[in-house]
């Protein structure tokens, strides 16, 4: 039995959801290569290197990996895939995109999202917007798993010393190229790593009104997100959406501000330890889930909430 | 160009599903079903792509029960040709999906597939970049923007830090997220003609496709349920909870 774990990472640093899947893969089993795809990215492989319970780490570097392109990175994982019996990655857009594609020219399914390892085969995930925890059991011979890093607790960035070995790049399929990014420029922590996270609904009714929110982060530290109607009404960027089909996040605290708190919403932010709402409805679903609710207009209480902290 | 589409009959999104109390499923009988709101924005897509004379013909194709029916109807209202439903009783699981659509993209030459990033029941993700890995085509996955030039289809993806665009040489497939389009309603004329439109039914046995099972469920349960919190009066109460109670600030 032995384990790949597909390494997220920005091109310079390791995210913090590769520690998550890394604990989930140490629930599967001890024996675990990291695998770090990219442009330029031998210094992620070095973090990789460091954490702990790390055995071996492999560094694939070229031009045909550098935008992540689902049908050669899909190819690079698939030309190590014979040595391991697990294949698994934190659960992000690069992962969704390209992990499938490896289930299905293996053969296998996949199992997405996992939130629980009960054994090697034994898995949980959520299904119909979490409102149902599924326990599965995989009867192929590779286990193809996506993670669902909110689910675990990060493990040790330090105390490993892997050796890293290179890996060749694939060929680029010459079936999709990149364009072009329009990637969202933020000083604020990212969603999915952060501890705090302020977030907004239709109830703030424009993107300008968003900095009443962007001052309240920035005096907590905190991450901006948004509702799906926040980002479709084109308040902010689609990067923003936490829910079912956005985001997972799992902050110590998470405060909605003129969101009514519908299924989708949830699914994506109710496993945060404290939730706060604001919401001028007393009536909001939000309510239901919330540990400390105010009744009242977000246009009050954020400017005060922001200025007595 | 033939366009296929996917549609799954899903419960309808309004509706939180109960668990049964054997722990074997959720359970959905006497519960709203709807085609899945992925699968909406996919054959919104494709009906503009023929509307804007690219799409020759628009194939609705939906693995599942025979009550499927009634969805592949429903995207003939909004303006498919034409369905196959390839019908199971049983839950077909995302790689044989996958098999099927491979299978009728070749035996009708479609050169754009089309389907829903995800289905709101099962929330896996997979079908349609396994359709790509079998087909050895690219994928455009979660989009927000599709346009169609000569020999290629420029996806707009919607990605953990933005978007990105990718050129696909087509055959494609590409997978919808929500901000892609926003699918128009049925018109009562279109439903009554509608029904007139082919629907043809076929089984994995007739497609060749081999049905295995890779994951087997084994139990569902509802969720640990979040105890109910209190109510503030105050900005000044909510702060003193959040610094003595929770201690998260
Ligand atoms: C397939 C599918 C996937 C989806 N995925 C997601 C997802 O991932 N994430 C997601 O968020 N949604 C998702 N949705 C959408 C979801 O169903 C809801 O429509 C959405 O979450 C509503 O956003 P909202 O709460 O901001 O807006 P609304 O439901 O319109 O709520 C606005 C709230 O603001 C309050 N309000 C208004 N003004 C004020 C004020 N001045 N002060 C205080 N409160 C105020 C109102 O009382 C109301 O409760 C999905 C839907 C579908 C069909």
């Amino acid at each position: 039995m032995a384990t790949l774990l597909i390494a997220e990472h920005n091109g310079t640093e390791l995210a913090p959801a590769t520690l998550s899947a890394l604990t989930a893969a140490q629930q599967v089993g001890s024996d675990i290569t990291v695998l770090v795809a990219g442009a330029n990215v031998k210094a992620v492989a070095d973090a990789a290197a460091q954490c702990s319970g790390v055995g071996k780490v492999l560094l694939a570097e070229g031009d045909s990996l550098a935008y992540d392109l689902a049908e050669n990175l899909s190819e690079l994982i698939l030309s190590v895939a014979g040595d391991y019996s697990h294949i698994m990655a934190p659960s992000n857009s690069v992962s969704k995109d390209a992990m499938p594609r490896v289930a299905a020219l293996l053969d296998v399914g996949q199992l997405s999202d996992i939130t629980a390892v009960l054994s090697d085969v034994q898995f949980q995930r959520p299904i119909y917007a979490g409102n149902a925890i599924a326990t599965v059991t995989s009867n192929d011979a590779v286990k193809v798993i996506t993670v669902r890093a909110a689910a675990f607790d990060k493990a040790a960035a330090t105390g490993g010393s892997a050796a890293v070995e290179t890996l060749a790049a694939p060929a680029d399929s010459g079936l999709s190229s990149w364009v072009n990014d329009e990637l969202t420029q933020s000083e604020r922590p990212e969603l999915t790593a952060a501890e705090r996270i302020v977030s907004g609904g239709r109830g703030v009714g424009s993107g300008e009104n968003f900095a009443l929110l962007e001052a309240l982060a920035d005096k907590l530290g905190a991450a901006v997100g948004a509702s799906r109607a926040a980002v479709d009404s084109g308040f902010v960027p689609n990067d923003m959406q936490v829910g079912q089909t956005g985001k997972i996040v799992a902050p110590s605290l998470y405060m909605a501000f003129g969101i009514s708190g519908a299924i989708q919403h949830l699914a994506g932010m109710k496993d945060s330890k404290v939730i706060v709402a604001v919401n001028k409805d007393e009536e909001a679903p939000i309510f239901q889930v919330a540990d400390y609710g105010l009744v009242g207009d977000l246009f009050d209480v954020l400017p005060e909430l922001t200025e007595k902290l | 160009m033939k366009v296929l589409v996917g549609v799954k009959r899903v419960i309808d999104y309004n509706v939180k599903v109960r668990v049964k109390s054997d722990n074997t499923d959720v359970d959905l009988s006497n519960t709203k079903m709807a085609i899945n709101p992925f699968c909406e924005i996919a054959v919104e897509e494709a009906i503009r792509l023929k509307e804007a004379g690219i799409a020759t013909e628009v194939i609705a194709v939906s693995v599942g029960s025979s009550a499927s029916q009634e969805q592949l109807r429903t995207a003939m209202a909004l303006g498919a040709d034409r369905a196959i439903l390839v019908e199971t009783e049983d839950t077909a699981e995302p790689l044989t999906v996958a098999k099927t659509f491979a299978k009728l993209m070749a035996d009708e030459g479609a050169e754009l597939v089309i389907l829903g990033k995800q289905s709101i029941d099962s929330d896996n993700n997979q079908v349609g970049q396994m359709l790509a890995a079998l087909t050895k085509r690219p994928q455009g996955t979660f989009a927000s923007n599709v346009s169609v030039e000569s020999g290629h289809v420029a996806v707009t993806r919607e990605i953990d830090g933005g978007l990105r665009t990718v050129k696909l040489a087509l055959p494609a497939i590409v997978t919808t997220d929500l901000r892609l389009n926003e699918p128009r309603f049925a018109k009562l004329p279109d439903i009554m003609k509608a029904k007139r439109k082919p629907l043809e039914t076929k089984t994995f046995a007739d497609l060749g496709v081999e049905v295995k099972q890779h994951i087997q469920l084994d139990k569902v349960e509802a969720p640990a349920a979040r105890q109910g919190g209190v109510k503030v009066g105050s900005v000044d109460e909510l702060i003193q909870k959040l610094k003595d109670e929770a201690k998260v600030i």
